[in-house]
């Protein structure tokens, strides 16, 4: 995980008493306070993975982007397309620099035909949002498009866990799709009829809520955008309801385990989506900020590309550690964790092309002890059907 | 939300033994008897900060350890930390449960979870280290 070193001046998310009132211990990430576990990290990891955890997530930012050319510049800024996003659903893509690499990974929603919702990493919200603002005064002589950054007005809970679907239906009142529901037979339409990637509204205890069928933990689930002066009380119902509370460690292992990206780790401004193993999230159309580098790599290639790393044992290999074949330094992990649902070390590294083939009988330096690692591909988890 | 009675036991966990002395590493040593052979494991303030424990790489029995230098490392789900001894000496027995039970690090931090037993081969050096009240007060300022 990427800390923060300077705790006296960090954020704190409307949650912030609850999580210590709770017991959780806090940690610096992302420039704000965050709860790094509660009863423990293996302990949160098995509650998602056999029935519900709920996290704080508020320290991810939540920026409104609208207007009548706020789809054209998402179009310009993001890889996957914001004029043929359906209104009611959401996408994963990647804001990228005209290098390619990654300013930021992002879910973002589209709420009406001139109103989005984007959700960038703690870390990177400002950056984002001063990115949007720059590029904005390069398009449209400047106008059309407001960005509003709601992220200190707001709270976002996110439940994840194959119970929580019942979770949420079972506190969700009046509740309303933003788009067609996957089935309907008959019924009051409920969270659970939300098809993955798309986001409805409702109401828990007269509060309101707006709940997307989204997540980045390898379960189903949900994430909720609530007013942050209501989100205590909700996070009280969740768990009430049977939801555990999850720290970030354990939704770091959880997404490690799903294969998926964190940025500063598997994607930054010097790593490419494609490089990253994750050229499914980029449109092939072009006209975006890095489309002919990614057209380029996805076309030719990159010298070095993601996999996944997987040995027995408890050991596990760290980010930064080096790969190894036969003695010398092919890669470097970039995340690596004991998988406590596998019960084996898992990790993601970047080599050099030419040992990326899965099976690849291959070495990371664990502190001067060379391991025995498989190459493998992602996920590691893929959730049961 | 977990009851109080959950927050009632850690203050228990929590107390630093008397009978033993501590390291700034957060270390503790307690002598057996008031023999040569003494015990060393990590205190509860290193568990917690740790988290869930997965691995602990120590040395092997005959094994020479020394004062303040590093014994081994203890792996947690989030991050890997160096062990080091409490005394110079000679390992006389290693907790072989940890292999298959590493959680009695953090259940049973001070009991159980203990790691090493070491023939202390200069028995001034805990004279160096920290007691009960000393440590306590130095965690209380990190």
């Amino acid at each position: 995980m990427t800390t923060d070193t300077s705790p006296a001046e960090n954020f704190r998310t409307t949650l912030y008493d609850t999580h210590v009132a709770s017991g959780a211990r806090m940690v610096p990430f992302g420039g704000w306070d965050m709860p790094v576990q509660y009863e423990g990290t293996i302990a949160e990891v098995e509650a998602v993975r056999k029935a519900a955890g709920i996290f704080d997530v508020s320290h991810m930012g939540r920026l409104n982007i609208s207007g009548p050319n706020a789809a054209g510049l998402l179009d310009l800024l993001l890889t996957g397309s914001a004029s043929g996003l359906r209104v009611g659903r959401a996408r994963y893509c990647f804001i990228c620099n005209e290098r390619g690499g990654v300013i930021d990974d992002t879910i973002f929603y589209r709420l009406s035909d001139d109103e989005f919702l984007l959700i960038p990493n703690a870390g990177n919200r400002e950056e984002v949002a001063l990115w949007f603002d720059r590029q904005l005064a390069g398009h449209f002589d400047g106008r059309g498009v407001q960005i509003t950054d709601r992220t200190m007005a707001t709270g976002l809970i996110a439940v994840q866990g194959p119970q929580a679907a019942g979770i949420v239906d079972g506190l969700c009142e009046d509740f309303s799709p933003g788009a067609r529901l996957a089935r309907n037979p008959g019924r009051d339409p409920q969270p659970s009829l939300l098809r993955p990637y798309t986001w409805g509204r409702g109401h828990i205890d007269g509060r309101r809520i707006f709940v997307g069928r989204t997540g980045y933990t390898g379960e189903d689930g949900f994430e909720l955008a609530v007013q942050a002066s209501d989100a205590a009380a909700i996070w009280e119902r969740l768990t009430g309801a049977g939801a555990a509370p999850c720290g970030l460690g354990a939704r770091d292992v959880l997404r490690l385990e799903a294969g998926l990206p964190l940025h500063g780790h598997e994607l930054s401004d010097s790593i490419s989506p494609i490089e990253a193993g994750l050229g499914r999230f980029v449109r092939r159309d072009g006209g975006f900020n890095g489309a002919d580098v990614l057209d380029y790599q996805r076309v030719y290639g990159t010298p070095r590309q993601m996999v996944g790393l997987t040995m027995p044992g408890r050991s596990a290999p760290r980010a930064g550690y080096d790969v190894l074949a036969d003695g010398s330094v092919v890669g470097i992990v970039s995340s690596g964790s004991y998988s406590p649902t596998l019960e084996r070390c898992i990790a993601m590294a970047f080599v050099d092309a030419e040992h990326a083939e899965p099976g690849t009988e291959l070495q990371v330096d664990i502190r001067g002890r060379a391991a025995d690692v498989t190459t493998t591909e992602l996920p590691f988890y893929r959730r049961p059907d | 939300m977990p009851a109080a009675t959950t927050d009632i036991t850690e203050v228990f966990d929590k107390v630093n033994p008397d009978d033993r002395k501590y390291t700034r590493e957060h270390e503790w040593v307690v002598s057996e008897d008031g023999s040569d052979t003494v015990l060393v494991g990590i205190t509860h303030y290193a568990q917690d900060q740790l988290g869930d424990v997965v691995y602990v790489e120590l040395p092997a029995v005959g094994d020479p350890v020394g004062y303040l230098a590093k014994m081994g490392e203890i792996e947690s789900v989030k991050a890997v930390s160096d062990l080091f001894s409490p005394v110079s000496g000679a390992v006389a027995e290693v907790n072989g449960r940890l292999a298959q039970e590493p959680e009695l690090v953090n259940n049973d931090p001070f009991g159980d979870g203990w790691m090493l037993r070491v023939s202390m081969s200069d028995a001034a050096e805990l004279e160096q280290l920290l007691d009960a009240a000393a440590y306590d007060e130095y965690i209380g300022q990190l």
